[in-house]
């Protein structure tokens, strides 16, 4: 036992341990400055002087941007939220046949990238796809005699974006649900609640925090598409950004675009955990939590039926009219260069969610040990890259990476009298950069809010048992966090694997991804060649979403 | 005894130098060519590595959009390691021009290849293929003889008739930059709103899109790059195949200043380390074979004059292309964006 190693830290006179207060508040701060400082650059936009453009912007188009955008997030948060909190609920407290199988399962939907389901329902539901093809044949219907809903719309981007980004609410609301306190619910019953207000009153706010933080990931990724309101021909901010950027080559009014989406959800993010204020969502005993509703006759029918009718929408049916696609599609592949694009994209993938799980919970950790406004700030200041879009993401990584390279070779020249070139800009490393500034968001959210869930006072007992800080991370919260941690791995590695923009800007020399070919194939309006990328994403993306659903089994079965 | 072994070493020395001197030649053979190119993969790989067999010089390549490239080689400053850009536009030739990434080459190749307007007047950038942008419409429904210019598709005949993508997509944008340059400004204002209300839907899609639409009767008529609709010709899926026999191709403004037409370019950059490489691929890219490659590979116009293009190619009959001057396009694209926007062309 460690015992011996707690009574030096508490005897070792004040002096010390502000000395190492200080010490870790300056690595916390340096840390979370690197990795916010590409999020900082396009901030910076804001102090450089505001173009001609800008009278344009606002004359024209940006009233359009903003409303099509909080239309987008309004509908996508419903959306997401529905489809999200329903599944997670029945998954994580009702017993139903095929409950197992859907437990996993539906997370499927968030392997498939945005602008590819997009694609696929379009290929389905378009004026001249198939189905309305089919109709208009049979009943000898033309143009304007019949109704069907458009597909291309901002009601279709709400349904294309919901059903591929639930899965966020999805993860996080089951955790919650899964380590709820059953007996704070059968105080409510006891109390003459019915299930229905139990429901509402006691399990869905006390799963607050993890639905808020699957929706605002949801909302976050809503906010960085572009692919899917593009071809869509949405005009929404993302839009307007690449619009300005393109159109008008004004790259400084983009950023300066961009930073005022970043001040937005920066703000929402700091509101909603105002109102969250002192509320504690500490499950007091989460092992009691194993007791499912068991459904029998029509009520586990509806529960199936619901369950597979999300999983159809936004796993099954696209997959399949990929799956068509990669049948029709007879474009000759090279099979030793695919395979090295399932190679990359799976490396990427996989280094660039450990490294960002390990940030994360350093940082999520240090908040813990340390709270404060400093520690907080700079938690959320390193963890904004999310909402923005990658590509501008990837500009400020770019600029920054840039910066230094060039500064080293000032250095170095001066010191060795030869420049080496550019040591990070288009290297690998700078690729894993880049992920981390941008989903370093997904695992902070995930980690924390399994954090938010283990209650304080074992902590307290822990150290009090002895236990110094890591040794509590190690022996208490490590086996707590099981579901957070391989949940946060899954949701990066997925996320890396589908992320096109950054990977398309700062990739080395003559190194392609899967989500890089899906993109150039789309991008040609070649979907049928595109599909067998797209669809290999999607089938790597079910590795780490089976392992998950095994580590969640594991991790039940010694819980008991 | 010893001096001989002396002597022996003696003659191993050469020996040694050779080896020396072999390694310092063939890392002098080991040539490379570094390239940023907006042109993606499939439409100029097998053209380098073409390159690569015949001369020996490897290339490097990173493919990514326009701007972002441009961006990254703007950044990287004088370290940059890129030697080549290829842009798929005369619009991102430009602002690289003003960017002052790009240095001017001397070749004689390239100045007898090129046409004038096709590359930048101080040797900067070159064009490598031209890019037709026609009316597709349905036989069924139009009649040939009803369609002249894209002006006039701002008539009343054409209401809730064309389809066309978003004004984001840039050869919407290069489109109105050439018009803007020879037509002026306010008749440009003028059409724009007259022809946008014509619209038979929001803008949305590609261009197989506006193809596909036209087949199907959403529209009558489409504005698209002429090479999407040889792409669907050639697909290996029934549907756009059946989709391209339900259209055909006009040449608009045939009897003014003729079809509008966009380049895809290259350029050596400034801070490129392997200059002569560079020159020498972009004249690769330009000689008569691989001219031909674009055409056959992706239905686009060789810039060569003397070059036939292929056989869909001609089966569209030959036309007037619009000789205004590329760096025309590029330079008046925020204007061109502009316009649109008032116009309300999403």
């Amino acid at each position: 036992m460690e015992v011996a190693d707690t009574p030096p830290v508490k005897q070792g006179g004040s002096q010390s341990a502000r000395l190492r207060h200080f010490l870790w508040q300056s690595a916390l701060v340096i840390a979370a400055g690197i990795i916010a400082a590409p999020v900082l650059v396009i901030i910076s936009s804001l102090f450089q002087p505001f173009s001609d453009l800008w009278r344009h912007l606002l004359d024209h188009v940006i009233t359009d941007y903003v409303v099509n955008s909080l239309l987008l997030m309004m509908g996508v948060a419903i959306g997401t939220s529905l489809l999200g909190v329903t599944t997670a609920w029945l998954t994580a407290t009702c017993d139903f046949p095929g409950r197992r199988f859907f437990g996993w399962a539906l997370v499927l939907p968030m392997a498939m990238p945005a602008y590819i389901i997009a694609y696929t329902y379009t290929g389905m539901l378009d004026f001249s796809g198939p189905l309305q093809s089919y109709m208009r044949e049979t009943f000898g219907w033309q143009y304007g005699d019949y109704w069907f809903p458009e597909i291309r719309s901002l009601g279709g981007a709400i349904c294309m974006l919901s059903l591929v980004f639930y899965p966020y609410v999805y993860l996080l609301a089951r955790v919650a649900f899964a380590e709820r306190s059953v007996a704070l619910l059968e105080a409510s019953r006891n109390l003459g609640h019915g299930p229905w207000r139990t429901v509402l009153t006691v399990a869905l706010p006390m799963a607050r925090p993890a639905i808020i933080a699957g929706v605002s990931l949801a909302l976050m990724e809503t906010l960085a598409d572009y692919g899917t309101v593009d071809y869509f021909g949405i005009s929404v901010f993302t839009t307007g950004i690449f619009r300005t950027w393109y159109g008008f080559g004004e790259l400084t009014t983009a950023a300066q675009l961009a930073a005022f989406l970043l001040l937005f959800v920066v703000s929402v993010v700091v509101l909603e955990r105002l109102s969250r204020g002192a509320m504690r969502f500490n499950a007091q005993n989460a092992r009691a939590a194993q007791l499912r509703v068991s459904l029998v006759g029509w009520r586990a029918g509806f529960c199936c039926a619901l369950a597979s009718a999300v999983l159809i929408a936004g796993f099954a049916l696209p997959a399949a009219q990929l799956a068509l696609w990669v049948l029709r599609s007879t474009d000759s592949v090279d099979a030793q260069a695919f395979l090295s694009l399932v190679g990359n994209s799976f490396l990427l993938a996989a280094i660039a969610s450990l490294c960002a799980l390990l940030v994360a919970l350093s940082l999520a950790y240090a908040v813990r040990l340390r709270p404060g406004r400093l520690a907080t700030l700079t938690v959320a200041t390193a963890s904004i890259g999310y909402a923005v879009p990658g590509t501008v993401i990837a500009v400020g990584v770019l600029i920054t990476l840039a910066w230094a390279d060039n500064q080293l070779n000032n250095v170095l020249q001066v010191a060795m009298g030869s420049s080496g070139g550019l040591l990070l800009s288009g290297s690998l490393a700078a690729l894993i950069f880049a992920y981390l500034v941008r989903f370093l968001t997904v695992s902070m959210y995930t980690v924390e809010s399994g954090l938010s869930k283990i209650t304080p006072a074992l902590d307290d007992a822990a150290r009090s048992l002895g236990r110094s800080p890591r040794g509590v991370l190690r022996d208490v919260h490590v086996p707590l966090l099981r579901g957070s941690v391989l949940t946060a791995l899954l949701l990066v590695f997925v996320d890396v694997l589908k992320e096109l923009p950054a990977t398309l800007i700062l990739r080395p020399f003559n190194f392609n991804t899967l989500a890089v070919r899906t993109y150039e194939l789309a991008s040609d309006e070649r979907l049928t060649d595109a599909a067998l990328p797209a669809l290999t994403i999607v089938v790597i993306g079910l590795v780490p979403v089976i392992l998950l659903s095994r580590g969640f089994t594991i991790g039940r079965g010694q819980h008991g | 005894m010893l001096i001989r072994l002396f002597l022996d070493r003696l003659k191993t020395i050469p020996l040694c130098m050779l080896l020396v001197g072999g390694f310092a030649i063939s890392s002098h053979a080991d040539q490379e060519v570094n390239v940023y190119s907006a042109r993606q993969e499939a439409l100029i790989k097998p053209l380098l590595d073409e390159f690569t067999v015949e001369t020996g010089i490897a290339v490097n390549l990173v493919t990514s959009k326009g701007d972002a490239l441009l961006t990254r080689l703007q950044k990287e400053g004088a370290n940059s390691p890129a030697d080549v850009l290829i842009t798929i536009d005369a619009g991102r030739l430009y602002r690289a021009q003003e960017a002052g990434v790009l240095q001017p080459i001397e070749s004689e190749t390239l100045a007898a290849a090129v046409p004038a307007n096709l590359r930048s007047p101080d040797n900067l950038w070159f064009g490598l293929s031209k890019r037709a942008r026609g009316i597709v419409y349905a036989p069924d429904r139009v009649d040939p003889a009803e369609l002249s210019t894209y002006e006039a598709l701002a008539g009343p005949d054409w209401k809730n008739r064309v389809c066309i993508r978003s004004s984001t997509n840039i050869y919407n944008q290069s489109l109105v930059a050439g018009m803007l340059s020879t037509e002026g400004q306010d008749a440009v204002d003028t059409w724009l709103a007259e022809f946008v209300p014509n619209f038979a839907r929001p803008p949305q899609g590609g261009d197989r899109d506006q193809i596909a639409a036209v087949a199907s009767g959403r529209c009558d008529v489409a504005i698209v790059n002429s090479y999407y609709l040889g792409g669907m010709i050639n697909s290996e899926d029934p549907q756009q195949r059946q989709a391209a026999e339900r259209v055909a191709i006009f040449w608009p403004n045939q009897d003014d200043r003729g079809t509008h037409i966009n380049i895809s370019g290259a350029g050596v950059t400034a801070s490129s380390k392997n200059t002569a490489e560079a020159i020498a691929l972009i004249e690769f890219l330009t000689r008569e074979e691989s001219q031909q490659w674009y055409a056959e590979a992706n239905n686009e116009y060789p810039v060569r004059d003397d070059v036939e293009p292929s056989d869909l190619l001609q089966s569209w009959g030959e036309f007037k292309a619009d000789e205004v001057d590329a760096v025309e396009l590029g330079r008046l694209n925020p204007q061109a964006v502009m316009a649109m926007d008032r116009a309300g062309w999403k």
